[in-house]
Parts: C-alpha cells; structure tokens; sequence
C-alpha cells in the first residue's frame, strides 16, 4: 500500500460569550467593583474571604456579611509572563500575583504591572488600579501596580444610573488547528476531484461511506481498502425542514434526507433540491448535484444538494436495513 | 470488597503533534491491541468507560467519536468522565465492586496539540474571578513554585533533580516524548520560561492515549498470569480558589493515601503524575515514598503527557510492573484540576 497524503488540515474557532448568573454574594462584589470599592465576606471565624464564596469552602456554610476591604494589599506568590498571551490582562510583560488586600484573609489572583522582575519580590505592597471605563467582571480592576508608586487619576467613572450588574458576560474564543486523519482526508480529497469514496470493513465486507477510519460495529481500523462509489442513491427517510439553519443555503421549507448511495452499506445526511416537499418519499431514487467545477475544494461542500434522478423507486426491501 | 485487578494495559507512543492522525485513528490501535493482548472481543467486556475533554477538542460531545474504536453495536455499556481516564478507571472499579461487571474497560485519549493547551487549560479555573484574566496553566503552576520555593520546602535544585532523573528513566520507554541525560547545573543554567518555572520544570504537551482493562477475581486469574491487584483506593478533592488552598503541600493526595493505605507496606514501585517537576516533589511527599521506592520508572507525565490519558497511564505503568515482577506493591497516582486540586491514589499488589 502506498504511503497516505499527509492529513488535510484546516482552522477551527471555538467562540462563546458565557453568561452567568451573579447572585447575592458575587453580585455584591462585582457593582462594588465597578465603583471602585473591593468587598469580601465574612466567615463564622470573623474572618474575610476575597474574592467573597457563597459558600464556606471548609464548611460548607451559607456566607452573606459583605464587609469592604482596602483595595491595597500584598503580594504572597507570583509568576512572572515574559510573553502574555491573547486576552490576558496586559500586554507586555507583567507577573500574575496572589495579592492578599489589607482586612482579608484570603488571597486574590491579579495581574502586577511592576514593569520588570526584578521590580517584583514575594510580601511586596501593591495596590489596585480600577478600569477607567468598567466592564462588569474582575477585569473592572485593570491590573495591580506597586503601592510605592504616586496613585494615579483613574477612578472608575461613575456609574450611577446604570442598572445592577446580574449576568456576567465572559467572551471566550479558542482556535484549533484540525487534522482530518488519515480515512477523512482520502474521503475529502475524493470529493475534491469529484469522486465519492468509501471503505470496506475487513470483517464483514459492508462499505461504509463516509469512512472515518474504523468499522463503528467492530471496532477495527479500516484505513485499507478504499472502494469508489457512485454519487446516486436511495433517499431511505427524510424530514421536512422549516427551520432555519446558517449553514444550509436553502429556501424553506426543504427536505432533509437520510441517503445510501449505489454499493454503500451506510447512510449519510443531506439536503433534498429541486423537487417540491409534497413528492419527496422514502426510496426517492436521487443524484448529486455538485457545483461548478472550478469552484470545488477538498470538501463535501462540493455537492450542493442531491435532486431526483428520475429512476423509478428503490424496492423498500433494498433499504430497510438502513432505516 | 471483590477482588479486582489490572489485567491488561496498552498506549500510544506520545507525540508533540500528531498531524496525520484524529483522536479516533490516534485510540484506535490502543483500543485493538489491548483487545487482542489478551484476546478479547467487545463482547466479552461488561463495561467501558472514558476520560477525555471536549475543550481539547473544541468540539461537544467529541468523547462520541472514541466509540468508533470501540464498536458500539450490538449497543454497549459505556459511561465517560470529563477528567483523566485515571478517574474512569475508579467509575469502571466501582462498577466491578458493585457486580455489574467482571470485565471493564477504560481509556483516555486528548491531542492537545490541536490549541494552544496552556490557553486553554484558563477554562478549568473558576469562571467568575479566574477563568476571564486567561491565567495559563504554566503561570498558575509557577505561582505555586514560587511559594513552595519561597516556604523553602524545596529549591530549584530539587526540581532540576526530578526533570533529570524522569527524563534518564524515560530513556527506558518506547512510548515517551522526552528522554536522555541531563545535567541539574546546565538545566539550571537556562532561562525561565515563566518564572521561576524553566522549561525542564513543566510537562511536554503530548498527543496520545492508553487504555486498560480491569478484570474481577477469577477471570482476571485466567487473563494474566499475575494480576495487580487493587488493594486500596481513593481520590480527594481541594477547593476550586487557590488562595483557599495550602499550595505548599498536597493536602488531598496525603488523605487519598491514607486511606487507599500506601503506608501499609514498603511500596516498591511509584508512578506519580506531575505535570510539573515542584508538583511530582509534593505528591511523593504527601505519599509518605521512602528511598527504597523506585519513582517514575517510565519518566511520568515529565517525559510524555497526554492530557487526559496521561493518569491512565500511571496506572499502566504501574501494573507493569507488577507484572514484570521488578516490585510486589506499587502505587500510582493521578491529578486533575490547577495546582494538584484532585488527586487520586490507588495501590497495586501482586498478591
């Protein structure tokens, strides 16, 4: 067997805004923060936990004494970010510190823009520097600076009138560089030059298309035998779609159709084109259609839709396996 | 309590990238040789379980298409854990305790490489106060570094030792990713990487993936010539914010071995999971090891570290030992969470 193309790659963002619920004891923190003022709250102990818990995490017992804490406090341990990274609080090089304020007993983690390392030593006094324009969330202290330095002007703006901040809003974007492996890329350079390829499981001969490399019922890697298909087949279920969707360019209603190709043993979802929903049926004899070739890449966008072939209907017997 | 041992154990060689393969084609050969080491079809496992994260993925539900190497039809009894395998492996344990199964299997499978894993790794911290300053797994791991330097409860020169001593262990290892002779002073030469962390101090990013199979009383009898028994268990947790935690011991994995009751006996062999070299020091500690204690023998999560399956493979590696007969007690632990927040410890006897 000749040795595989290196894997297809491609890029892929995972891209979310989180929102979370705030409730009385975080709530608190964060529309204190936006003003500037730090607040922890108060163990059974008489002690102070920052950031505040809703809970005691030894005890496990409810917590609701909001107490204010000095925004000045100490350094207990930190890590010095030659290099920061996307999203992280600065962007050149700073240390992110477990900072204990005056009046808690509990450390909280923040960025220290100390400007070098050597300028950063463990018991050091550091003080908070609030965003000039707040955000809601614990980025509305822009970053700790040493307490040694003259306090700057940047109190957080006003925030009266504002509505109390209930939701949290943490956008979070993370980029991935995929591999197809090894059976996707031989199905996706297939499609590519307009041929449809399955693969054959060595157990029991049934083509599985599309292939993703190993038998689903067996177990078993199946990167040997490719065999070539036709792009026709049998539509054996379909749903009439009235809903819809960013990526399937259709106008609703259309018919989402379940279809085994000609010599497959395994189905496959598409989309259902130029046929009106009323006559769309199980064992529809249909075909693809691919778009202009010179617009084909390495993907199964290359197929717009399957449309009717005209064939008569498939026996329901020749797919029933399949439903 | 049933007698349950590790009866089979396979894993992928670690790769810092694996481009040709997907995480189903990088499980797959695992899957099948641990099934065909000891000649076992799907049929004949009770139960199956999982570790793995969507986040590496950055995919839902990505944990699905490990059921590709499996064969889930006709359909099976399976469960999956969003943790290390290591903690699939306790599911599938108490599963075998409770009679539901005289055969399990467990695997864990990441590729990381896919993002940018200390990024990432930001989305295991506590969401509200943490998670949104994006604090990178490496800079949180050195925040503790320091404190346990600063508390003198070791030095640099002590870390160095364990990246030294793992990756010359390594050597011994087909499947590792980080091996040779090293010197602590010329490692110590080197700049930091996040200070006071350098590069030899934190764990490779590995793509790959292990599993293992768990068999009760007499069947594991028939499977191996000498099961590793599990004799004792436990996994403990610490709370999600750093500053309610002492970071200059592992609280959690002194608890788990007590009561899995490492102490009991000499323990000859160790697998420990640091995925930093200050972290594997406070875990050995909290083990209570002594110097007649062989540590890491296949180089630990210093010399390969496939996130989620890298725990798994503690256990593996454990077992293996058993099995070789280079010890009769060994312990093998597993962690999850920032800053040793979870340990797990489980011991293995070969009688």
């Amino acid at each position: 067997m000749e040795k595989p193309l290196p894997s297809l790659t491609a890029p892929h963002q995972l891209a979310y805004t989180y929102k979370r619920s705030l409730g009385p004891v975080l709530g608190a923190f964060f529309n204190a923060l936006r003003e500037g003022r730090i607040l922890g709250v108060r163990r059974k102990d008489g002690s102070v936990l920052v950031p505040p818990k809703e809970y005691d995490p030894e005890t496990g017992e409810s917590l609701g004494e909001m107490v204010e804490v000095a925004s000045e406090g100490e350094v207990l341990t930190w890590a010095w970010v030659k290099a920061p990274r996307p999203s992280q609080p600065l962007d050149r090089a700073f240390a992110y510190a477990l900072i204990r304020l005056d009046g808690a007993a509990t450390p909280l983690l923040h960025a220290v823009d100390a400007g070098s390392e050597d300028a950063m030593h463990s018991g050091m006094r550091v003080r908070a520097r609030f965003a000039a324009q707040p955000q809601g969330g614990i980025g509305d202290i822009a970053c700790f600076v040493p307490a040694s330095e003259e306090p700057d002007d940047t109190s957080p703006a006003p925030s009266e009138g504002t509505e109390p901040l209930e939701i949290l809003r943490t956008p979070v974007e993370l980029d991935y560089t995929y591999s197809a492996g090894e059976s996707a890329s031989r199905f996706l350079r297939g499609i590519g030059e307009g041929r449809m390829i399955g693969q054959r499981c060595p157990v029991d001969g049934r083509v599985y298309f599309p292939s993703r490399g190993s038998c689903p019922q067996h177990g078993v890697p199946i990167s040997g035998e490719a065999v070539e298909l036709v792009d026709r087949g049998t539509v054996v279920t379909f749903s009439i779609n009235r809903v819809p969707s960013p990526n399937i360019d259709l106008e609703l209603p259309y018919a989402a159709i379940q279809v085994v190709l000609d010599g497959a043993d395994t189905t496959f979802f598409h989309v259902l084109g130029e046929c009106p929903i009323e006559d769309v049926r199980m064992g529809m004899r249909v075909e693809a259609v691919w778009k202009p070739r010179e617009e084909w890449t390495d993907s199964i966008e290359n197929i717009i839709y399957f449309k009717p072939s005209g064939e008569p209907d498939a026996e329901f017997a020749s797919y029933e396996d399949h439903i | 309590m049933r007698d349950v041992a590790v009866v089979g154990f396979t894993q992928s060689k670690s790769q810092r990238r694996e481009r040709d393969h997907n995480e189903t084609e990088i499980l797959i050969p695992v899957i099948v040789d641990l099934k065909k080491s000891l000649g076992l079809e799907t049929r004949d496992i009770d139960f199956i379980c999982s570790g793995s994260s969507d986040y590496l993925a950055g995919q839902a539900f990505a944990f699905v298409s490990g059921l590709d190497a499996i064969g889930a039809w006709p359909p099976i009894a399976e469960s999956h854990v969003e943790m290390d395998g290591a903690w699939a492996l306790y599911e599938a344990w108490v599963k075998i305790q409770m009679g539901s199964a005289d055969v399990a299997l467990v695997y864990g499978f990441g590729k990381p490489s896919m993002g940018d894993l200390p990024r990432t790794m930001a989305l295991q911290l506590d969401p509200y106060y943490t998670m949104p300053l994006w604090p990178d797994a490496i800079s949180i791991a050195a925040l503790q570094a320091r404190a346990c330097l600063e508390a003198n409860v070791l030095s640099e020169r002590d870390m160095a030792k364990i990246a030294v001593r793992d990756r010359a262990n390594a050597k011994q290892n087909e499947y590792a990713q980080v091996a040779g002779d090293f010197e602590v002073d010329a490692l110590l030469a080197e700049e930091t990487l996040v200070s006071p962390l350098r590069k030899h101090d934190c764990s490779p990013i590995s793509d790959g993936a292990s599993g293992i199979v768990l068999a009760a009383g007499d069947r594991a009898r028939e499977l191996c010539d000498r099961p590793a028994w599990i004799r004792g268990f436990n996994h403990i947790v610490e709370p999600h914010e750093l500053g309610c935690r002492d970071l200059t011991r592992s609280r959690s994995t002194e608890i788990a071995a007590e009561k899995a009751g490492v102490g009991k006996d000499k323990i000859d062999v160790a697998e420990v999971y640091g995925p930093f070299t200050h972290q594997s020091i406070l875990v050995e500690r909290a083990l209570g090891l002594g110097n007649d204690t062989r540590v890491n023998p296949s180089g630990g999560a210093l010399a390969a570290n496939p996130l989620m399956a890298a725990g798994l493979t503690r256990i593996g590696e454990a077992a293996a030992r058993i099995w070789d007969e280079s010890g009769d007690r060994a312990v093998a632990h597993a962690t999850s969470g920032p800053c040793l927040q979870q340990n797990l410890v489980v011991v293995l006897e070969g009688h």
